[in-house]
Order: C-alpha cells, then sequence, then structure tokens
C-alpha cells in the first residue's frame, strides 16, 4: 500500500545520449506529486524509470537508486517484472487491450499474478471499476469489448485496470492530453480520490492541472536541446505556483517560454 | 446567384465557366475509366473461366458412367468412361492439413522470434533467408524431396509407426519407400512456410507499441505480452497468411507429382505410399488425355476451385466473427 519513493542520483539514457541527469527528489506517499516542464526535458522518461519501463526501449539504461520505501528497484536481484506488478501505470493514450472485453482488461492483471476464484475476481473488477467512476456506465455491457467505449471511459478503464492489482503507487504520462474537458474533469476527480490509497505520480503539460490536482509540484527543465533534463525544483504545488525559489520556475509558469 | 432560393431552377452557369470545371476533372473521369474498367476486366475474366470450366466439365460428367465424387478410378479412356475425384478430393485434403500443422505452429514461432525475440543484426538476415524459400521453384522441391526427403524419412516413418502405430494413422501397412501423403505434407509444409512466416511477420511488427507496454506496464513477462497483445491482434493476419499458405498447398502440382507414387486408394495410412492429389492428377494425365479425358481432368480441376473458394469463404467467417474485437477500431 501506498509507498514513499526515494529517488537518488538518477540518470538515465538512450543509447550515448544522457536524457535526464542527476535527479534526485522524494514523492511522499498518499499525495499526488505532478511533474511540469517544457516538452523534451525528460520528465516522461523519468516517469518510466519509476516502474523500469525505460529499460524496454532499445537501448534504455539508468544509473542511480530509486528506494520504494526500503527496496532498491534497481538492486541487481530486482526482477523488473515483479516491479511493474507494483508501480502502475497509465499512459497518455487510453490503451485498453482491443481483444478482451471490459470484464478481461480490468482481469488482465489478477490473472497474471495467479488463478482467482470467479467470484473473487467479480469482487476485484466491480471494486477497481467503482474506483475508476465508471462501474455504472459499463456494468450492463462488462462483456463488450473495451475498444467500444469512448477515449475519456477507455482513460477510466485503464486507470480500473492498474489499480485493480492494488499497486503502490500508480504513474500516470499524461493521462488526460488525449482526452476532452469533461473527460479531463472526471479523471481529475478521480485523482483526487485516488491519492487516499495510493501514491501517485502525474506527469502533465497542463499547468492548471498540475495546479488542480497535485499536492507537491516537480518542474524540470533542461538547458539546451541536446542537453540532459534536469530537476530545477520541487515543493507545495501552491508555493511552486505563487512564489516559486528558482527564477526558471517562475518564467516557465507565467508562460514565458516553453 | 445570392438571390437563388431553392424553388427555383438555379440559371444554367455560362458555357465557358462548365468547360473549367470539367478540364480540371479529366484526371478523375480518366482514374474512375481505368480503375472501373479493370474491375469489370477481372469479372469478366473470372466469368469467361467459369463458363469455360463448368461447359467443359459438364461435358466429361454426362457421359461418365461412375459417381463423379465416389468413384476410386480415373478411366475416362475407358469403355464406358469410369472417373470420380474421392481420392484426390481426400489425399489433397489430408496432405494440406498435414502441410498446415506443420508450418503454421513453426511459422508463427519464426515470426515471433524474428519480430519480438532476436537482435537485430539476426532478425534482418533470418528474415531474408525466410524470403529466399519463397524464390525456389516449386520443381526443385520436388527434386529435392524425390532424392533427399523419401530416402532420409524412411527412419522417422519406422519410429513413427513403431511408437505412435497405435493411432491407425502412422501405422504404416505397406513395406516400401516413403513416397506417401505425409512426405507430400511435409514438402509442401516448407513450401508454404515462407509465406505464411513473412505476413505473420508483418502482422506482429505492426501491433502498436502502446499495446504491448499496457500488458508490460501490469507486469508481464515477455511471453504474457506476446500472449496478451501480440498475438490477439494479429490473430487474423495469421489467419490470413495460412489461407495463403494453404491455397498453394491445395494447388501445388510439380513438387506433389515428383513425390507421389499414385494410386487411386483412399487410406489413413498416410505413412502407406499411393493416394493422390487434383493438381498432381491433372499434371499427371493431361498429356496423354485425349480431348473426353482433358475435359474430365477440368472436372476435378473445377472441384479444386470450389474447395478453395469454400475454404477462404470459411476463413472470413472466422475472421468476422470476433471483429469488434478485432482491434481495428482501437
Amino acid at each position: 500500500m501506498a509507498k514513499r519513493i526515494d529517488i537518488s542520483g538518477l540518470s538515465a539514457f538512450y543509447g550515448s545520449h544522457k536524457a535526464i541527469e542527476d535527479i534526485s527528489m522524494t514523492v511522499e506517499p498518499r499525495s499526488v506529486t505532478a511533474f511540469i516542464g517544457p516538452s523534451g526535458c525528460g520528465k516522461s522518461t523519468f516517469l518510466r524509470t519509476l516502474n523500469r519501463m525505460h529499460e524496454v526501449t532499445p537501448g534504455g539504461r539508468v544509473e542511480g537508486k530509486v528506494m520504494l520505501d526500503d527496496e532498491n528497484l534497481y538492486a541487481r536481484e530486482v526482477d523488473p517484472v515483479a516491479v511493474r506488478r507494483t508501480v502502475g501505470m497509465v499512459f497518455q493514450r487510453p490503451n485498453p487491450f482491443p481483444t478482451m472485453s471490459i470484464f478481461d482488461n480490468v482481469a488482465a492483471g489478477l490473472r497474471l499474478n495467479g488463478s482467482y476464484k470467479k467470484t473473487e475476481l467479480n469482487a476485484v473488477v466491480e471494486r477497481s471499476l467503482r474506483g475508476a467512476n465508471l462501474w455504472n456506465e459499463v456494468k450492463d455491457r462488462l462483456n463488450k469489448p473495451g475498444s467500444g467505449l469512448s477515449g475519456g471511459q477507455q482513460q477510466r478503464l485503464c486507470i480500473a485496470r492498474a489499480i485493480a492489482v492494488e499497486p503502490d503507487v500508480l504513474l500516470m504520462d499524461e493521462p488526460c492530453s488525449a482526452l476532452d474537458p469533461i473527460s479531463t474533469l472526471a479523471i481529475e476527480d478521480l485523482i483526487g480520490e485516488l491519492k487516499e490509497r495510493f501514491t501517485i505520480v502525474i506527469v502533465t503539460h497542463n499547468m492548471q492541472q498540475a495546479a488542480r490536482v497535485s499536492d507537491r509540484t516537480a518542474f524540470f527543465n533542461l538547458s539546451a536541446v541536446g542537453q540532459p533534463g534536469r530537476l530545477i525544483e520541487i515543493d507545495e504545488t501552491e508555493r511552486i505556483f505563487s512564489n516559486p525559489s528558482v527564477q526558471a520556475t517562475e518564467d516557465y509558469i507565467s508562460g514565458r517560454f516553453g | 446567384m445570392a438571390s437563388t432560393t431553392p424553388t427555383e431552377t438555379p440559371p444554367a452557369p455560362p458555357a465557358a465557366s462548365r468547360r473549367a470545371a470539367s478540364t480540371g476533372r479529366v484526371g478523375d473521369k480518366v482514374f474512375l475509366g481505368l480503375s472501373r474498367g479493370s474491375g469489370i476486366l477481372l469479372l469478366a475474366i473470372m466469368a469467361s473461366i467459369a463458363v469455360f470450366l463448368g461447359y467443359r466439365a459438364a461435358l466429361a460428367i454426362s457421359e461418365n458412367e461412375g459417381d463423379f465424387l465416389t468413384t476410386f478410378d480415373w478411366n475416362p479412356a475407358g469403355d464406358p468412361p469410369v472417373f470420380g475425384i474421392a481420392v484426390l478430393l481426400f489425399g489433397t485434403v489430408v496432405s494440406s492439413i498435414i502441410a498446415m500443422a506443420i508450418a503454421v505452429p513453426v511459422a508463427v514461432g519464426i515470426a515471433l522470434f524474428i519480430s519480438h525475440y532476436a537482435p537485430r543484426r539476426i532478425a534482418a538476415p533470418l528474415a531474408y533467408v525466410v524470403d529466399l524459400l519463397a524464390a525456389v521453384p516449386s520443381i526443385i522441391y520436388g527434386i529435392w524431396g524425390a532424392l533427399f526427403l523419401v530416402p532420409y524419412l524412411g527412419g522417422l516413418n519406422l519410429w513413427l509407426d513403431e511408437y505412435l502405430g497405435w493411432t491407425y494413422v502412422f501405422d504404416k501397412t505397406e513395406v516400401g519407400v516413403a513416397r506417401s501423403l505425409f512426405t507430400v505434407g511435409i514438402l509442401l509444409a516448407i513450401m508454404i512456410l515462407p509465406i505464411v512466416t513473412s505476413v505473420s511477420r508483418e502482422v506482429f511488427l505492426q501491433v502498436p507499441r502502446m499495446n504491448e507496454e499496457a500488458a508490460l506496464a501490469l507486469g508481464a513477462t515477455r511471453w504474457e505480452v506476446i500472449r496478451m497483445s501480440v498475438l490477439p491482434f494479429g490473430r487474423s493476419g495469421v489467419i490470413s497468411a495460412s489461407m495463403l499458405g494453404l491455397g498453394r498447398a491445395l494447388g501445388e502440382t510439380m513438387a506433389v507429382a515428383t513425390v507421389l507414387s499414385p494410386s487411386f486408394v483412399i487410406s489413413l495410412h498416410i505413412l502407406d505410399p499411393g493416394g493422390g492429389t487434383f493438381a498432381q492428377n491433372i499434371a499427371a494425365k493431361f498429356d496423354e488425355a485425349d480431348q473426353f479425358g482433358r475435359d474430365a481432368l477440368i472436372a476435378s480441376g473445377l472441384v479444386l476451385f470450389v474447395l478453395t473458394l469454400l475454404v477462404n469463404g470459411a476463413a472470413r467467417l472466422i475472421i468476422a466473427r470476433r471483429k469488434e474485437y478485432s482491434g481495428a477500431n482501437a
């Protein structure tokens, strides 16, 4: 259940290109931490190092430490597959399994972890769909394909799929950027509810969104194109948006660049 | 024009502007004519082939003294003429089933290896070699089958007979070289492997990255990613690929004619020499047949044509049945 993430001296590479450099920060449990910054500053890359998805990319490589409570995710004996079972992820574009029904989509993660009785599965699927505020919309068509839902519903289905396995952390990579404003609002409300139970990290390009949903905000920037991205500062969201301690943050937030 | 209301007919535009408008559409018209013409031409060719084959086949079948579907003999030159396609239909279907049973799993395995397992410097040459297999003419396969496969499969046949003989299918009742439907099936499997592999590989490579990441992010292993994302997405493509392969297996002529020692018997002992297929029978008999004998062979070819149509139709049904789950609307 909701764990603290402690990152120290983390760098990530694509082949010989260094995408992010020397990032250290702490992500508090049961809160929402937002990552903001201009395109190409490495915030998505950084997010993907937190569940070891970065190394799936050919040439992807990571240096440094990510502590989930007292376990180093990058310790030699740790299996990346096991990491991804405890650190869930929601992607930029809704990606339900197109060949699976709504029910099977939510149950997919559980089925990976072992066999469950039908009644247990039913309970978890209902709980997860309720948790994702989707139950009332889909309860009569659980055996219909997930790809038949609207974009916003699909994204909530993906959230239900991610929380069904009760992860310690939930990573969200611009979860609303492909959605209309109403669906976005639904997801933002949902994030507010989910932070009671999970540690949530969200990457967003939308600064109003960061201000609305997050408790703490981290600002990333890069000194020039081709240079690695760095963490500029991380603080209470209110402070970042009212009185940041670094000039670059203020410039970005007030729209002077990026 | 601004004063035109829906009730009154708009005045005809001046001739000059009409001509200007139509010159812009010449390309459209030419292209429409070309594509429509090609479509009609195809249908016309198909229809004339069907009429020709049907007419000649009907001529032969009306003179046939045996039952065309159940007779175990091919003697259109006899008096009275007796011929039937039972043996050919059986041999064609059985050898193709053997070929599919061997080729499809292997091809899917190779395609998955190339698309998802092999490092790039191995994947590219391997894909090239598999494609190269498709460029070998079928008569070469036939000669290789007759000179290499037939003698060297003797040991495998004995082994299958000894350990799997109780299944009836693998019971070898006749001593003799392996000029059997089983050998033909293996040869056909090798021949259809490249087409099934390369089409499957292309489909597997097109699985959207985000579908695979969805499985990865849930903590799926590489095999589980393939099972959850790649195979379901590629399912209809693999079926199409198999149908292309099956079409080739059903109609393969030279390789079968070179390997099989034909005889007009139906036997489920697939290791025993004998049997025949439509295409092999036509190739073997056409040269020495008279006009009537050729009509009889054409009639058998028509059955192969119908068989292929049925198989393709069935495949389309399978694909359409799960269309809403296909991922095409994702």
